[in-house]
């Protein structure tokens, strides 16, 4: 179980999580439109090729092909009866893999967000959104998963009832929002009103921390926030390797794996503990990440110049935390 | 303090002072002042289309400017066109009756192998909040339903959406369509989605990239005014 994890933060300091899901199989010819999910029963021996890339580029933890593998998502497919099901194959085969792995590896089980917009500015009921959550939780563990995983998560409402969820099953869990609005999250949370949610849970995640999103440069900015608010927990950190560019008709991420070697470091510095990859992000990359974490010495905490000079420029000039006051409209007289 | 001011009566205002409150009250989200609002509008004998335009679109306006700074986010705008909504659904019989200017007619969907949405939502819901009629066609188009879809209606504008860099190449072959058959010129085409940029937008002959909801709405107003000038020229 989770002990795993612990141990391995334990003794090395810090773990190597994944890089890409999405990436990895359109590369292995998934079609566009195609619920990934699907393959954990079409073609296991990809999604077992998946995992290995990770496992044999030095992963010691990776997430299990079930990021939209909710009620909610897989509706859109038609196979929303089956969030349970598909959940446990992906992690008996990812169990598979890391039993074999000669060494302690971590498999976590991927929980994506719904897809809906919560009550009351949307349509999903925090109720609704627990079951969707609890369902694909008990697949998950079933199947074997060592930790719960959730990410990509914008909504502090949604977070909390995937939290719920897992309190109700009963298992450990981490889970990583996505800051791509101008630093904060696209409903407005910003790095350090995450620290002060999760504070607040009731069945609190062994780590939490920012996946995906803009660039690295963003993601670290990120992880200095949440590092100054003095979390209890170990920080996460999995940024997307550069940025997606279209040349001549296809997409190429422009991040090198020798930057994402330079932003593993980094993240380190700035205090995450618990760092890994997310879109572009490929087993070559991981293995020059691996590498520099093994080979370079904890440095001094990064400040925000150093980062854009070795990881390019932010997205935007603030990201809504610190002394600055926030930027605020005028009006006539505000009512409630 | 404001709190200890006294309540606003909204009947009491001059008009002068009621619209700005309008735009104040579709800042915070205020469905049920802003259909009180517009009933007292209409109740002074303005005309539902200057209701339209000058107290819900431009209160919408300082939405979308905000929201696109960063100082507003996601859930605040939504609470906004909910507002709007509200106050819209009192006008729409009028401005039928009246023979008032449409604000534009769209059609909208996410392309073929792509099954990302929340975006396109957003888009769909501020496009709403702006007064225009949108028809969503929901993820993973071919290129049979947006053309389908524009020849059986009275559209404007056509909105595509895709998350994947692998799906927003088929932005162009619903493009490339429209022009085989000759009906591209008679819509204005915009597309958005995470991994487009504007060059991509002009590279499949699109009319405009739109790199955030905020922005689909000025665009889209942009083009209908030109369309208006050209009928009226």
């Amino acid at each position: 179980m989770s002990e795993k994890l612990q141990k391995i933060l334990d003794t090395q300091g810090w773990v190597l999580a994944d890089g890409a899901t999405g990436t990895n199989l359109f590369n292995m010819g998934l079609e566009a439109g195609e619920a990934p999910e699907m393959w954990n029963e079409w073609h296991p021996d990809r999604i077992k090729a998946l995992y290995k890339g990770a496992v044999d580029a030095g992963s010691d933890l990776f997430l299990t092909n079930s990021f939209g593998g909710n009620a909610s998502r897989l509706k859109l497919h038609g196979a929303e009866k089956r969030a349970r099901e598909l959940s446990r194959i992906s992690a008996e085969i990812a169990r598979e893999v890391a039993d074999t792995a000669g060494r302690d590896v971590v498999v976590a089980g991927s929980m994506g967000p719904t897809g809906d917009i919560m009550l009351p500015v949307g349509t999903l009921s925090h109720a609704d959104a627990v079951e969707i959550f609890e369902e694909q939780a008990h697949g998950l563990m079933e199947g074997g998963a060592d930790v719960l995983w959730v990410e990509t998560v914008s909504a502090p409402e949604e977070y909390a009832a995937a939290a719920e969820a897992i309190g109700n099953v009963g298992a450990p869990w981490c889970g990583t929002m996505s800051f791509d609005t101008a630093g904060r999250t696209m409903m407005g949370l910003t790095s350090t009103g995450m620290v002060e949610m999760v504070e607040g849970l009731a069945h609190k995640p062994m780590a939490f921390g920012a996946n995906c999103g803009v660039g690295a440069s963003d993601l670290l900015r990120t992880m200095l926030g949440m590092a100054e608010a003095n979390p209890t927990q170990p920080l996460i950190a999995k940024g997307n390797a550069g940025i997606p560019k279209y040349v001549d008709g296809h997409i190429h991420y422009d991040g090198t794996p020798e930057l994402m070697a330079k932003y593993a470091v980094l993240a380190r510095d700035s205090g995450a503990s618990i760092i890994g990859g997310c879109c572009g992000t490929m087993p070559e990359h991981l293995a020059a990440m691996r590498h520099a974490l093994e080979t370079i010495k904890v440095g001094q905490k990064p400040d925000l110049t150093t980062i854009s000079d070795q990881m390019g420029a932010f997205s935007s000039v603030s990201d809504g935390t610190g002394d600055a006051p926030a930027p605020e409209r005028v009006r006539r007289r505000r009512r409630t | 303090m404001s709190d200890q001011e006294d309540d606003i009566i909204l009947s009491e205002l001059s008009d002068e002072e009621l619209v700005p409150q309008i735009h104040d009250d579709l800042y915070d989200g205020l469905k049920e002042e802003i259909e009180e609002s517009v009933n007292i509008l209409l109740g002074r004998g303005w005309m539902p289309y200057d209701v339209l335009t000058k107290a819900l679109v431009e209160g919408m306006r300082i939405v979308g400017i905000d929201f696109r700074d960063g100082i507003l986010f996601v859930p605040e705008v939504l609470l906004a066109a909910n507002a709007m909504k509200g106050g819209m659904a009192i006008l729409k019989p009028l401005l039928a009756e009246t023979g008032a200017p449409r604000l534009g007619n769209m059609v909208i969907g996410t392309v073929k192998g792509d099954i990302h949405d929340i975006g396109k939502n957003l888009v769909t819901m501020m496009m709403e909040g702006a007064g225009f009629e949108v028809k969503d066609l929901g993820i993973n188009n071919p290129v049979e339903n947006y053309l389908d879809e524009l020849e059986n209606g009275d559209y404007d504008i056509l909105g595509m959406s895709a998350l994947l860099t692998t799906t927003m190449p088929y932005m162009k072959v619903v493009i490339d369509t429209m022009v085989e058959k000759g009906m591209r010129d008679d819509y204005t085409v915009l597309v958005g989605g995470a991994p487009l940029n504007e060059e991509f937008g002009k590279a499949i002959g699109a009319d405009a990239y739109c790199r955030d909801a905020a922005v689909a709405v000025e665009t889209a107003k942009e083009f209908m005014a030109k369309k208006h000038n050209q009928m009226n020229a």
